[in-house]
């Protein structure tokens, strides 16, 4: 039996691991990776928390599985308007991406 | 009620305004030919004239009260504004005074109306014209009919804002800007009093209505003018009675402005910008004497309750009649001149006003007399003045300038227009047979009721204005002759009977009529007791036929034959030797008397110098520096802050993301230690 603790720091680790990635990196893709990283600690707290406060109760288990969901969608949507933003830009760079600014 | 249709004395001409007006002002495109224009305003007018007409005949024609008086008539009064106990209304009120004005302001802006299709033919701007005239003449017939003060008021700005629109007529030239921002600034300055004293009137009252005035019938269903003449004697005893009469010479120096009173006279010069017929109309027939109808209107009050406060009026009067007839004999520009003899003349009917002593006629040796004496005044200069501005523009028209030195001799020139100017020369004289002549008689048999100085004071004004008129006449018709072959080559002409000559002889016979009837009235000629003016207007409204005291009328016909045989002798020559020598004797008193007493320097001083250095200044650095300082310190806090956070926006994602969160977790901890 695997103690809850470590799922919360297995948790912990990949939030920090996704924001450490979406500030440092500057590849969109890799930022959207990041992305996903805080997501999946987030389903993973949701899974951990179910079994442990409310052990005869499904409602976390399927809100991790209401969240893979639209991760899925938002993902595909983040990589259409990666792939525009690349044809425009030329670059999947972010940095690239400046022309809002005055 | 048979006077319903009076209300379309002021509908039409407002209806000609908003007709001719509106396409014009919306867009040029949408005007009217100048000649629609013209003979929508004119044909209006020509409605109007003839519905005043008929109010005339009916209302003097009409059945009197049992006591001899004529009714005061309330056709119409609504309630405009309920505030309180207090109501403004907005009606239409029927006495002697309003509908004697009626015919004068009618007669005369039909006059000018027909005048202008030939004085102002071709000129830029003849739509934006007619639509002036005609709100400025719906104006005039609405502060004339007014059942209250304060509608009066209303009235009486209107008046003043279609005065300074008409003398800014010719906009693009610099001086008509100037003189149609002076005219409205002075008199808008004596509004101001008028204004004070309508308020104190209505404060202390508890109305605004001409409900003191006798025998008020009111139609069915106008109950707003309700007459309480009773309680405003107790009402106005608030400050030991002193809340009437300081009401009412309030009221009189808005009055004063507007009548171009002495120290106020000194737009009405400057007026002369406008259009010529305007002059006639606006600044010599109709708008300069709304402040001698005022007093005539509140007259019942001054008498009652103010009698010692109308010393002031017949002071300022008789001065102003004065300067003016001295300034007036050194004018070189015509119309000019013209504009001082009308202040004069004015200052004539308030003189008369101001004299009478009470509201019977035959009480205290014809007490009531003056306030006649003022109306007809009133009534016969207008019809002669207007005329002679009429004049003025012929002339003018013909030589193309109002300086005197380019005119002379034009008598072979302008056959018409000398004679009707001669005529009216002669009326303001006062000669007998002429219309001047009856109503200048009777002001000054009054001002000798009142004062044997007083009296034979104006006999001196009434000299000066003879000979100052006549100095005009033959300069102008007569006199040298050096501008002949410029006439000549210019084929300077009046035309012929045209539209610009027809009005001329329309008021000449008026003049000549009314004054042939009413002189013979005056000297007791039995079967022309009905000629009287005293049949018409009189302070109480009782029937009452003048007689002229012989000895004050043999005297001023002596004194006006003199001044006129003085004036011939001296300006009809072609040189003017006398002229001249007299100039060289007094250049001094010439050089004053043509700069007018130097009073619009004195005015100059007083606002430039005075009032802006101590009062103007301050205020403008207290506006410059604190108020807009501080405005500016916002602004400059404003830049400051933007430019200090502008660098956040980076526009990288990634420092967005910092931000957030970094906020994220400054919020968590902050919930978490609460």
């Amino acid at each position: 039996m695997v103690p809850v603790e470590c799922f919360f720091v297995l948790s912990a680790i990949l939030f920090f691991i996704g924001v450490f990635g979406f500030v440092t990196r500057r590849n969109l893709i890799a930022m959207l990776v990041s992305v996903e990283l805080i997501l999946n600690a987030v389903d993973i707290n949701f899974a951990a928390f179910n079994r442990l406060l409310f052990p005869e109760g499904n409602e976390g288990f399927f809100f991790t599985l209401f969240s893979i969901g639209v991760s899925a969608a938002e993902s595909a949507v983040a990589i259409a308007i990666i792939l525009n933003v690349y044809r425009l830009f030329k670059s999947d760079s972010v940095e690239a991406i400046d022309n809002l600014k005055l | 009620m048979i006077y319903t249709l009076s209300i379309l004395i002021l509908l039409l001409p407002l209806a000609s305004f908003i007709t001719i007006g509106v396409p014009e002002f919306l867009n040029k495109k949408y005007a009217w030919a100048p000649k629609v224009a013209g003979t929508i305003g004119t044909a209006s007018l020509l409605l109007v004239t003839l519905l005043s007409y008929w109010t005339a005949v009916a209302y003097f024609g009409g059945e009197r009260m049992a006591d001899g008086t004529y009714a005061t008539l309330v056709p119409y009064n609504y309630t405009w504004l309920p505030l309180g106990n207090l109501h403004f209304d907005l009606g239409v009120l029927l006495d002697p005074i309003s509908v004697m004005m009626l015919v004068v302001i009618s007669t005369v802006s039909l006059m000018v109306h027909i005048y202008s299709f030939g004085y102002m033919h071709g000129e830029k701007g003849f739509q934006r014209y007619y639509a002036f005239l005609s709100l400025f003449t719906m104006s005039m017939l609405g502060l004339v009919l007014a059942t209250n003060i304060f509608q009066m008021y209303m009235f009486w700005e209107l008046v003043g804002v279609s005065s300074y629109l008409l003398i800014g007529f010719y906009y693009p030239l610099h001086a008509a800007v100037h003189a149609s921002k002076k005219a409205f600034i002075v008199t808008r300055f004596a509004d101001m009093f008028f204004l004070v004293g309508i308020l104190i009137f209505g404060f202390y009252t508890e109305t605004f209505n001409f409900s003191f005035m006798p025998n008020v019938q009111i139609a069915e269903g106008m109950q707003a003018f309700a007459p309480c003449q009773a309680d405003l004697a107790s009402k106005s005893l608030a400050f030991g009675g002193m809340v009437l009469p300081t009401a009412l010479v309030l009221m009189f120096i808005g009055g004063a402005g507007k009548s171009a009173m002495f120290p106020l006279h000194i737009w009405l010069p400057d007026a002369m910008e406008g259009p010529t017929p305007v002059s006639a109309l606006i600044h010599a027939a109709t708008m300069v004497v709304a402040g001698v109808f005022q007093i005539a209107r509140m007259f019942p009050l001054w008498i009652n309750y103010a009698p010692n406060a109308m010393s002031i009026v017949v002071v300022v009067g008789a001065f102003t009649a004065f300067y003016a007839a001295a300034v007036a004999c050194a004018q070189s520009d015509i119309k000019r001149g013209l504009a001082f003899s009308t202040i004069s003349q004015i200052a004539f009917m308030m003189v008369a006003l101001g004299a009478s002593t009470a509201l019977e006629l035959n009480h205290h040796e014809h007490g009531g007399l003056g306030y006649l004496a003022g109306m007809f005044h009133l009534f016969t200069h207008a019809m002669f003045k207007a005329c002679l501005f009429l004049c003025a523009g012929v002339i003018i028209h013909g030589v193309h300038t109002n300086e005197m030195s380019a005119m002379g001799s034009l008598h072979k020139y302008m056959p018409i227009t000398s004679a009707t100017f001669f005529i009216s020369c002669l009326a303001i004289s006062g000669i007998p047979f002429f219309s001047g002549f009856s109503s200048k008689d009777e002001i000054i048999s009054a001002c000798m009721h009142y004062s044997p100085i007083l009296g034979w004071f104006m006999t001196g004004v009434a000299a000066m204005t003879a000979f100052y008129m006549f100095r005009l006449y033959w300069c102008i018709f007569f006199g040298s002759k050096k501008n002949v072959e410029h006439y000549e080559s210019h084929h300077v002409s009046e035309h012929g009977f045209n539209a610009m000559t027809f009005p001329l002889i329309f008021l000449t016979v008026i003049t000549v009529g009314v004054g042939i009837f009413t002189t013979l009235s005056g000297f007791g000629v039995p079967g022309f007791e009905w000629a009287s003016f005293g049949n018409l207007v009189t302070p109480d409204t009782t029937a009452y036929t003048v007689h002229f005291d012989i000895t004050t009328a043999i005297i001023s016909t002596v004194v006006a034959c003199c001044s006129i045989a003085l004036a011939t002798y001296i300006y009809k020559g072609e040189s003017q030797p006398v002229a001249d020598r007299l100039y060289a004797t007094f250049p001094r008193l010439h050089k004053w008397a043509k700069n007018r007493f130097y009073m619009d320097d004195v005015y100059q001083y007083v606002t430039h110098k005075i009032m802006f250095r101590c009062i103007s200044k301050p205020v403008a650095w207290i506006d410059e520096t604190i108020i807009n300082g501080l405005i500016d310190f916002s602004a400059w806090g404003a830049n400051e802050g933007g430019e200090s956070i502008r660098s956040w926006q980076s526009g990288d994602v990634r420092h967005y993301a910092v931000w957030f969160i970094s906020g994220a977790v400054a919020l968590t901890l902050i919930l978490l230690a609460i």
